[in-house]
């Protein structure tokens, strides 16, 4: 578990982290949620103890990172897969990683094995693409078979075979009981991969729940009815107290209601239906209008 | 003892210490070969050092600095305190292999030109027997190692290698000599200079000039003079030690 508690960093001026708490759970992926300089990697790094809180602290299972003895077993991060020295090979890396924590050699090989950089594994780091980079770096983080994973933005850049790879090797990771921690400021991404989320903007929280409960109040639900006895319908749904408003084409958009409530409503006063379909908002016009006062670099459109 | 096995196979899985090492080794061995040939007469053992103290130095000072700055370039410095969150014995560590390895090659550097000397000009007397005599070869690696201490001191505090070597070049080949044109006072300030006081050690005493020291009212001894060059290199380190543990990695 990680758990966050008023935690603030500034630099000089710069408010990157603004009196954050929150929990990240075992069993489930967590995304952490935010647009461009939200203030994730920051609070990434000081999670990790690479950079120290102005305010506030982050305990890992009850600890500070710092204070973690051979902390790559119970913690593994990919905060950049370029973190690592061009010209040294992905087994030397991996190697003295190992060493350090001191992880038997064979753990090396396991999870060259498990990203499928075994057969490149002598090869320099500096010579490898983003895709593999991004699984060099997964395998560090895996060396130590911790029970508590971070990665920031690790589908940044991947092509849609790579980000499947990672999104289910992160699932996998979760479903084995793990706390898995995932950056993104993509929520369609998030929506895909995490079932919880820590939304955040300009450094402080904007929400922390679950990622259906999330998406259902930013979107707000609607659906979509057609039918040739709109007239009739229409007067029965808003007794019900749903929110009935005319679409194009003589149909009604209901908010307020499942598809099913619409579907028992018709079919209890003989109302013959044409179409009834859920309609959803798009993820990404919700997430602007949530975190819109929040984004740290608003885009001068049109001037 | 893992932190040090850690640190040397990051060292050594990488390519630069190897070529900083030749280029140091040749260069030092080289420049005696070249003294030694051109000497018309018996070669004096105090020439043969001038390529390891000199010259061979600087090269070893600058692998020293980039052990450091390579990992501050690459961020691998922040995988390292990932995986050792104790920054003080991470980079006590490193600077430790690294001595080590700036004292084996000044070793390394020191009896090579001397051998090489005496395979060039065999009818020399290069009989190593006094203790000054000693001092002034094997005390190379101390030098050295000691030098090694400051140079990733220096490496940790910039962080980046253009400035780090810029610093160590100008500190060690430069500025400290350039500090004796300064009239009367020159002097005085340069008997309290690191490497001018490490020269002093390596020096055979007044009689052999060759040395640095030269016209430098030493205070302190020979072997003082070394203490004195290890106290610097050590304070720095604890400088640098302290601003690694509070800065951001
Ligand atoms: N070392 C630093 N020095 C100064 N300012 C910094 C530093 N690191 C981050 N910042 C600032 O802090 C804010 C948050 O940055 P951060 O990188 O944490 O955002 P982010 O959410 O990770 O963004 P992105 O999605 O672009 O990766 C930004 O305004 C950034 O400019
Ligand atoms: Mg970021």
């Amino acid at each position: 578990m990680i758990e966050a508690i008023g935690l603030t960093k500034r630099y000089g001026r710069t408010v990157a982290v603004d009196d954050l708490s929150f929990t990240v759970q075992p069993g489930r992926v967590t995304g952490f949620l935010g647009p461009n300089g939200a203030g994730k990697s920051t609070t990434m790094r000081m999670i990790l103890g690479l950079d120290r809180p102005t305010a506030g602290r982050v305990l890992i299972d009850g600890k500070p990172y710092t204070e973690l003895s051979r902390p790559l077993r119970t913690v593994g991060a990919l905060l950049d897969a370029k973190w690592v020295h061009p010209n040294r090979s992905a087994r030397a890396h991996l190697r003295w990683l190992a060493k350090s924590n001191g992880l038997p050699n064979n753990r090396v090989d396991a999870v060259l094995e498990a990203v499928g950089l075994t057969g490149v594994a002598g090869k320099n780091a500096g010579g490898f693409s983003l895709g593999m980079s991004q699984r060099l770096g997964i395998a560090a983080a895996l060396l130590g078979d911790p029970k508590v994973l971070l990665f920031d933005e690790p589908v940044n850049g991947l092509d849609p075979e790579g980000i499947l790879w990672i999104r289910t090797f992160m699932q996998n990771l979760a479903a084995e009981g793990r706390t898995v921690l995932v950056s993104s400021h993509l929520l369609s991404e998030m929506a895909l991969t995490a079932s919880e989320l820590v939304v955040i903007g300009k450094g402080k929280l904007i929400t922390q729940s679950t990622t259906q409960e999330f998406i259902d109040r930013s979107t707000g639900n609607s659906v979509l009815v057609r039918s040739p006895q709109l007239f009739k319908l229409g007067p029965l749904l808003v007794d019900k107290g749903f929110t009935v408003r005319d679409g194009a084409d003589g149909s009604f958009s209901v908010s307020g209601a499942t598809s099913d409530q619409i579907g028992d409503i018709a079919a209890a006063n003989g109302v013959v239906l044409h179409e009834l379909s859920p309609q959803r908002g798009s993820l990404e016009e919700a997430f602007m209008q949530l975190t819109g006062d929040a984004v740290e670099y608003h885009a001068e459109i049109g001037k | 003892m893992t932190l040090l096995a850690v640190e040397r196979i990051k060292l050594f899985s990488t390519r630069s210490p190897y070529w900083c090492s030749a280029l140091a080794i040749v260069m030092g061995i080289g420049l005696t070969a070249i003294f030694a040939a051109a000497t018309d007469g018996p070669v004096p053992l105090g020439l043969t050092q001038i390529g390891s103290s000199q010259l061979a130095i600087a090269v070893v000072l600058v692998m020293a600095a980039i052990a450091v700055t390579t990992e501050y370039r690459f961020n691998t410095i922040r995988s390292t305190f990932l995986a050792v969150p104790n920054r003080t014995s991470a980079l006590v560590a490193k600077t430790v292999v690294v001595a080590f390895i700036a004292g084996l090659l000044g070793e390394i550097i020191a009896f090579g030109s001397w051998g090489v000397a005496k395979v060039i000009s065999p009818s020399s007397d290069l009989a190593i027997n006094t203790s000054a005599e000693w001092r002034h070869v094997a005390g190379v690696g101390l030098v050295y190692a000691i030098g090694a201490v400051i140079a990733v001191a220096i490496g940790i505090l910039v962080r980046q290698t253009a400035g780090a070597v810029a610093i160590l070049l100008v500190w060690q080949m430069l500025a400290e000599s350039l500090i004796g044109i300064i009239p009367k006072a020159g002097v005085k300030i340069q008997a309290w200079l690191p490497f001018i006081n490490a020269n002093h050690f390596l020096s055979m005493g007044s009689d052999s000039p060759e040395m640095g020291g030269t016209g430098v009212d030493f205070k302190l001894s020979e072997w003082g003079s070394l203490g004195y060059f290890a106290g610097v290199a050590v304070a720095l380190l604890v400088v640098a030690l302290v601003v690694a543990k509070r800065r951001d990695a």
